[in-house]
């Protein structure tokens, strides 16, 4: 893999795909989202970063609105979240999401797992699905694991399967929730590797991760938060070189240091 | 010896039995239907359905048997003249199905619902991230899980429903098997103890299979996590 950055996208051209204006959210008495204002261009690659409880779980879940927001706006594609029903269901197959957990439908092969979305949300043709799925699946290295069910898999390759599925969806924006978090060691860059190439490939990514190593190789942008807030962001040459706030230099400190 | 086998000359037993399966067949499957779709009330994201299958749960869990199919017998079909069925003995085996139905509903919502609970949060959200909306997401991805988690419950609620269906006396359908064994009792007094043994064990060997036909499912359809 190459260090080398993508070319940046400047936010300023074109409306933004995903933009948040002035979001907060709190759990009972702890706002865990505070006055959150970020957009992501067209084909930018975000990484979010900070402590455990900074909220950053939370801002990417808000995103396809697995939470709800207190206040503030959320926008797709220059779209307003809707609250529930149909019109929400539509935009959420814009917005591909990977878990922490995988969760890959467990009563599925991994085949059907990738074709369930094309054909019952998008009206696609079942033999058309299966194709796309499956060079979905090669695309990230286990399609010759299609009839199998999930838990005969890998952690790193239900992830992978997982990636697949969304992408399935052909989504405008990919969120990853801590896609890394619940894998072995040994099992991390394969499923990074298949995140890099996604980015190489120019996805709109929002990444929420602890892994700084990610971070460097594809991200554009690194925003730190802490607290609920968003604390500092900067591209990673910058951040991890030359932190301004205290707070990051702090958590730098502590996770890089060994 | 012979005492008791005259039994089964003047009295049919088996045709007996077979009135309980056949109300018990009907009242499963409609209690299933029913009961599914109370469950997906209770899960659903709508407060007022939410409320409706919470209420109906409650109400009907907490009636006894007995006076759901004496309602049916004496309020439905006595005093509001509703009649399903042509025949007087149809039409009172319709309405016993019906009270059997909607009590065991209840039951079924329940276990169907603890059946939900096996299936991991996580499930529901992947459904709804690639954009499958509430019913779609039900029906695709949490029932198939949940029904397979629930198969053990669900045959405690059918053991239930068998052995309940001797209720449907107090709905005057004196055809089934508890009508019948007090008949018999009325007449032969002198075999009380082997008819009441005789009917114990005809539940027994009606009961036996679907509890062991429901742990052998449980485990065969277990969802591998």
């Amino acid at each position: 893999m190459t260090s080398e950055p993508r070319p940046a996208t400047p936010a300023s051209t074109g409306s933004p795909l995903v933009s948040l204006k002035h979001v907060n959210k709190h759990f009972g008495e702890l706002h865990v989202l505070r006055d959150i204002n970020l957009e992501v261009a067209r084909g930018e690659v975000v990484v979010v970063i900070g402590p455990s409880g900074s909220g950053k779980s939370t801002l990417c879940r808000a995103i396809n609105r697995l939470e709800t927001i207190d206040d503030g706006e959320i926008t797709i594609d220059g779209k307003v979240l809707p609250a529930e029903g149909k019109a929400l269901a539509k935009l959420r197959a814009d917005v591909g999401m990977v878990f922490q957990s995988f969760n890959l439908f467990a009563h599925k092969s991994i085949l059907e797992n990738v074709t369930l979305g094309p054909v019952k949300v998008k009206g696609m043709k079942s033999g058309e699905a299966k194709d796309l799925a499956m060079s979905l699946l090669k695309r990230v290295g286990v399609d010759n694991q299609a009839q199998k069910l999930p838990a005969q898999l890998s952690g790193g390759q239900q992830q992978r399967v997982a990636i697949a599925r969304a992408l399935a969806m052909q989504p405008k924006v990919m969120l990853f929730d801590e896609p890394t978090s619940a894998l072995d060691p040994e099992m991390i860059n394969e499923v990074l590797d298949a995140m890099v190439s996604l980015a190489k490939e120019g996805m709109t990514m929002i990444v929420v991760t602890h892994e700084m190593g990610f971070a460097r190789r594809a991200a554009d942008r690194v925003i730190f938060m802490a607290d609920g807030q968003i604390v500092e962001q900067a591209t990673p040459e910058e951040f991890f070189t030359n932190p301004q706030s205290e707070r990051a230099r702090d958590f730098l400190g502590k996770i890089l240091s060994h | 010896m012979e005492n008791y086998l005259s039994l089964f000359e003047t009295y049919n037993v088996p045709e007996a039995f077979w009135v309980n399966i056949q109300l018990s067949f009907w009242a499963a499957i409609w209690a299933l239907i029913i009961g599914t779709v109370l469950a997906l009330f209770r899960i659903s994201p709508i407060p007022s359905l939410q409320w409706f299958g919470a209420a109906y749960v409650n109400i009907f869990r907490n009636t006894p048997l007995t006076i759901i199919l004496a309602f049916g017998f004496l309020g439905l079909f006595s005093v509001m003249q509703i009649n399903l069925a042509g025949e007087l003995d149809v039409s009172l085996f319709r309405i016993a199905i019906v009270g059997l139905s909607l009590y065991h509903a209840a039951f079924v919502c329940e276990a169907i619902r603890s059946g939900v609970n096996t299936v991991p949060i996580g499930q529901a959200e992947a459904a709804r991230a690639i954009g499958l909306s509430f019913l779609p997401a039900a029906r695709l991805i949490i029932l198939p899980q949940a029904f397979r988690g629930a198969i053990a419950p669900l045959g405690n609620v059918l053991i239930a429903l068998i052995k309940n269906s001797t209720v449907a006396a107090a709905g005057s359908v004196a055809t089934e098997a508890s009508g019948l064994m007090k008949t018999m009792i009325e007449f032969r007094s002198d075999l009380v103890i082997p008819i009441f043994l005789t009917f114990a064990l005809g539940f027994v060997i009606l009961v036996i299979p679907i509890g062991l036909l429901t742990t052998w499912a449980s485990r065969k359809l277990a969802v591998a996590r």
